[in-house]
């Protein structure tokens, strides 16, 4: 038998979790980072062990020691990368949460293990029901992360944030049991090549599209985030834009796409309208927000739009931008939100008016967080600009209007994001107390620094992070094939010249004859 | 059949009355110092019944089925599953009641006997196969529970709530009386095979009555809506230990009764009762739910709550299916663990002077109080509201799988739309007790039976429960191979 790695990914943060409850503040704190520093470790590991272009599910666990259902783990690539962003991000929330956490930081400590196990049963999970234990209860420790450490508003949003998803995920379960019903069995590996009578599948869409549009989350159940983001502690942020916000975009691949390729096609168009109201309509609201947090929190929804819009391409180009755009997303969403934590951390205050200059007073700052915006946007070189480019290209094979709305999305966000970074760190310092903040501090540079590098790593050199999906992606696209809509651009490859348009015959001839 | 044998597949019921009388005695010379002694008794007394259960269940399918006198009773695996879990569920209310009463210096001997005749009554109603030993038993279990509501004499609460159950409880008995005759006068019988064969030949609108009273008389005995009125009067009236005992104990029993009612003389006829069932279901799913989100008083709270159960055991139920009923033995199972541990946090509940906290104001800022206390109540609640990793969202699974396995899917899909309502209130709980901050002291203190008892519940509805999934299944599926031939 191979070595479990995948079970103790888990079991490490469950037992630091455990093991956090009992302690005190400072032992709490190191415990955490030591145990996500493990399991990130782990993870690299577990990255270096991938075979590339090997079996399509790797690292298979599997014990029958539940009724119904089994203990399966197993990944492929698309969920091997969300795995890594999930422990990539850990550590660097346990840091955000160093100084900024002063009371029950046992607790707190307790559940952000608790949810970095739930992250990554999520997506190792090859088993329906599995899924949806892990799937679901990361509600519990979130509600608590939220209420118990958030802001003035935090009850609101906590219980808006767990009434909200549980409803939305309650009638997938139902779905699933219908399935597992009609199929037989629980495994995944096999409900993916299963094939559902298109009627049903039309049901069974719906319920998993409430499901997982909530999570994602899609205009116009997208209304919790704004909430939730701004409520939260900072990881909690992060936590939620960067690996929660993927666990909707992670159940269109792996549930919704394959197992019900009719009805995907079938609701195709309903998921691009909503997807371009989003785009359009969210990044209008971001424009106008006074809060920072509130901003970036809608300009995450519209990015989520392009991975929904991207997914429901058809085509490989579409989801692998789809999936560069979540993990992008989710490492600079996730900065952006450290970048308000830490100016938050010194003013206690989320309005952007009462900043202004930072680049005068705190420099090294205002170079990450600019960093960071323009990876928002979507700067070549950046990880968005992978992401958003394949998932475009991908969408305009199937519908130029789609494209053309979206892209129009992307205008929208460097408007939203150059805007709220010019208000921040540039112009003139117009508050006394702004002024005197102290740049960043060690702790804050290990934090950003990692971020930033995998940021531009995915901009200049996205097949690191490619190549381990190619092939699954390649695998769902023939699974989705067979009802691949039509697409309105009308591509057709052109006649190749006969030489590159850059070659000049004589020029080369010369430069051999010297 | 003879006698022997008889009274051996009788043993639970003989043996108990046996002690019962006995203690009874004791008591009566004894006078309220026996009462340490008496529950002492009691409690091992139940015990013996429960292993003597467990044997039976083994036993089970080997001989006759258990079948006793004439077939008036039968120590099937049902029963004896039902049975057991009555058993516990008494003992461990036992264990934590003397020391709400000692407070008030209100404990006497007659409790625990008064306790062990309930549980007489109770292991006649899960194994009653005839309807006359069906109602003694049911009489037998009401009766000792309407004394037991009433308990805190000098509490006028406890007063009005021994005698609303009681009035409401007649009706109800009554209900049921009147199902009994009509169904005994169109079928010649009171037994459950020859009901189900007299049905089977002839179904007609007078005994549809007959079935239908008799339904809405059990509908009653387990607080189900619309007959689940008298419940938050009762619960928040009687002493908390009784009411922990009345939302665990008769609870299961009455649950197996109707389970076992309709799926054995009522089994040919599903059409005619499921739909009865499914209202009730989505009712009580709904009513629990909605009635909880205003109140403040938490054993009033965890009544609504306990109607709210009801309903997803009922989904169950609705099924008619094997499955359905091993769905609802496990969610009984499930359900008992929960409530246990429930009112046992609750009653650990008391202000440095010993008076019990029942209000949410109470319980404000209890994990900074109390950590251990609010992470095992954060733990209880999360599982009664049905979020996993927690226990009780097997419950709701293994219902809500067998409701869909027999193609009620818009059932299923509207009750689990609605325990989203339910949710509400539970984290309810949770926002009180940890977002809050504390506003009152509370005993820092609790007896190590208290702990005892919660920390076997907890542990059972934490997610270490899931790796008793694969026996609990196998248990709840033997008790429901009972029915196989009914079915």
């Amino acid at each position: 038998m191979e070595f479990p790695i995948l079970s103790l990914m888990l079991a490490v943060p469950l037992v630091a979790a455990i093991a956090c409850l009992f302690l005190g503040a400072q032992s709490a704190r190191m415990v955490a980072l030591f145990a996500t520093l493990f399991d990130l470790a782990l993870g690299v590991l577990l990255w270096l062990n991938f075979d590339i272009g090997g079996a399509q599910w790797q690292f298979v666990e599997r014990a029958e020691i539940f009724a119904g259902f089994s203990y399966a783990l197993g990944i492929d690539g698309i969920a091997l990368m969300l795995i890594m962003l999930s422990v990539f991000l850990m550590p660097i929330c346990i840091l955000a949460s160093w100084d900024a956490i002063t009371k029950r930081v046992g607790e707190y400590m307790a559940a952000f293990l608790l949810m970095e196990v739930l992250m990554i049963g999520v997506f190792a999970a090859q088993d329906m029901f599995l899924f949806y234990i892990f799937f679901e209860a990361g509600l519990i420790p979130m509600y608590l992360i939220i209420g118990v450490w958030g802001g003035d508003n935090r009850i609101y949003a906590s219980y808006k944030f767990f009434l909200y998803t549980l409803l939305g995920s309650v009638l997938m379960l139902i779905a699933m049991m219908w399935m597992v019903n009609e199929a037989g069995t629980t495994d995944i590996p096999t409900l993916l090549n299963y094939d559902f009578s298109p009627q049903a599948q039309t049901w069974l869409w719906l319920a998993f599209f409430a499901s997982f549009a909530v999570k994602m989350p899609m205009w116009p159940v997208h209304t919790w985030l704004p909430d939730a983001h701004v409520q939260a502690p900072t990881a909690g942020s992060v936590i939620l834009a960067g690996v929660l916000l993927k666990l909707g975009g992670y159940g269109f691949i792996r549930f919704s796409l394959p197992m019900f390729p009719e009805a995907s096609a079938q609701f195709a168009w309903l998921v691009f309208a909503l997807s371009m109201v989003a785009v359009i309509y969210t990044s209008l609201v971001a424009l106008v927000q006074h809060d920072m947090k509130k901003l970036i929190a809608y300009s995450s929804v519209a990015h989520m739009a392009i991975v929904t819009a991207g997914l429901f391409a058809f085509n490989v180009q579409g989801i692998e931008g789809a999936m560069m755009v979540m993990l992008g997303h989710g490492l600079v969403s996730g900065a952006l939100f450290l970048c308000v934590g830490v100016i938050y951390d010194r003013l206690h205050t989320r309005e952007i008016d009462r900043y202004g200059g930072l680049s005068i007073n705190m420099p090294k700052y205002a170079l990450f967080f600019l960093l960071f915006t323009m990876a928002s946007i979507g700067l070549p070189g950046t990880s968005n600009f992978v992401g958003e480019f394949l998932a475009l290209a991908g969408l305009y094979k199937v519908s130029t209007l789609v494209t053309l709305v979206c892209t129009t999305g992307i205008i929208l966000g460097a408007g939203y994001m150059l805007y709220l970074y010019r208000r921040v760190a540039f112009g003139e310092q117009r508050n006394a107390d702004a002024a005197r903040m102290p740049d960043l501090n060690a702790r804050e540079w290990m934090m950003l620094a990692p971020i930033a590098a995998a940021t531009l790593w995915m901009g200049v050199y996205p097949e690191s992070f490619l190549a381990p999906m190619r092939q699954d992606i390649a695998a769902l696209e023939v699974r989705m094939a067979r009802a691949a809509p039509e697409g309105d651009s009308q591509l057709r490859v052109g006649e190749p010249m006969e030489r590159n348009a850059n070659f000049v015959a004589a020029a080369h001839d010369a430069e051999g004859a010297h | 059949m003879n006698l022997a044998s008889s009274l051996y597949f009788t043993g639970t019921e003989v043996g108990l009355s046996i002690v019962g009388l006995v203690l009874l005695l004791v008591s009566a010379w004894g006078g309220p110092r026996s009462a340490r002694l008496v529950t002492i008794l009691t409690v091992s007394a139940l015990v013996g019944a429960t292993l003597f259960s467990g044997h039976l269940f083994d036993l089970a399918g080997s001989e006759t089925a258990g079948r006793a006198f004439n077939d008036l009773y039968r120590a099937d695996t049902f029963g004896s599953f039902a049975k057991i879990l009555i058993y516990l569920a008494t003992i461990a209310v036992l264990m934590v009641t003397p020391r709400f009463f000692d407070q008030r210096g209100a404990y006497r001997p007659e409790y625990p006997v008064l306790m062990l005749f309930n549980a007489v009554g109770m292991g006649m109603m899960v194994s009653a196969t005839d309807l006359m030993t069906l109602y003694i038993g049911l009489e037998m279990s009401s009766l000792s529970s309407y004394v037991l509501a009433s308990f805190l004499r000098n509490d006028t609460r406890s007063a009005e709530a021994g005698l609303k159950y009681f009035v409401l409880g007649a009706l109800a008995s009554g209900i049921i009386l009147y199902g009994v005759s009509l169904v005994y006068g169109f079928t010649g019988s009171t037994n459950y095979e020859s009901i189900r064969a007299a049905f089977a030949i002839e179904f007609s609108t007078g005994a549809l009555f007959g079935v239908v009273f008799v339904l809405a008389g059990l509908a009653f005995k387990v607080s189900a809506v619309p007959f689940h009125m008298w419940t938050p009067d009762v619960y928040e009236g009687a002493p908390t230990p009784v009411t922990a005992f009345f939302a665990t104990a008769p609870k299961v029993a009455a649950m197996a009764m109707l389970v076992r009612m309709a799926m054995e003389p009522f089994a040919g006829e599903v059409d005619a009762w499921r739909q009865i069932v499914i209202f009730a279901a989505l009712a009580s799913i709904v009513v629990g739910a909605l009635g909880a989100i205003g109140q403040q008083n938490l054993k009033r709270l965890l009544a609504y709550s306990s109607i709210n159960n009801v309903g997803f055991i009922l989904i169950g139920l609705a099924a008619a299916t094997p499955a359905g009923v091993a769905g609802v033995m496990t969610y009984l199972a499930i359900y008992v663990a929960m409530t246990v541990g429930s009112f046992t946090a609750l009653l650990m509940l008391r202000d440095p002077m010993g008076q019990n906290l029942e209000t949410f104001d109470d319980i404000a800022g209890l994990s900074t109080n109390r950590p251990a206390l609010a992470w095992c109540l954060l733990a209880l609640m999360f599982s009664l509201a049905g979020i996993p990793p927690l226990f009780g969202f097997w419950g709701k699974f293994v219902v809500f799988q067998a409701a869909v396995q027999a193609d009620l899917v818009a059932l299923a899909a509207i009750g689990i739309a609605a325990s989203v309502i339910g949710a509400f209130y539970y984290i309810k709980f949770v926002k009180v007790m940890f977002f809050d901050d504390a506003t009152r002291e509370v005993e820092t203190e609790s007896p190590i039976g208290h702990w005892i008892v919660l920390g076997l519940s907890v542990a059972i509805i934490s997610p270490l429960g899931y790796f008793l999934t694969i026996p609990l299944g196998e248990w709840s599926a033997a008790a429901a191979a009972s029915f196989a031939a009914a079915m």
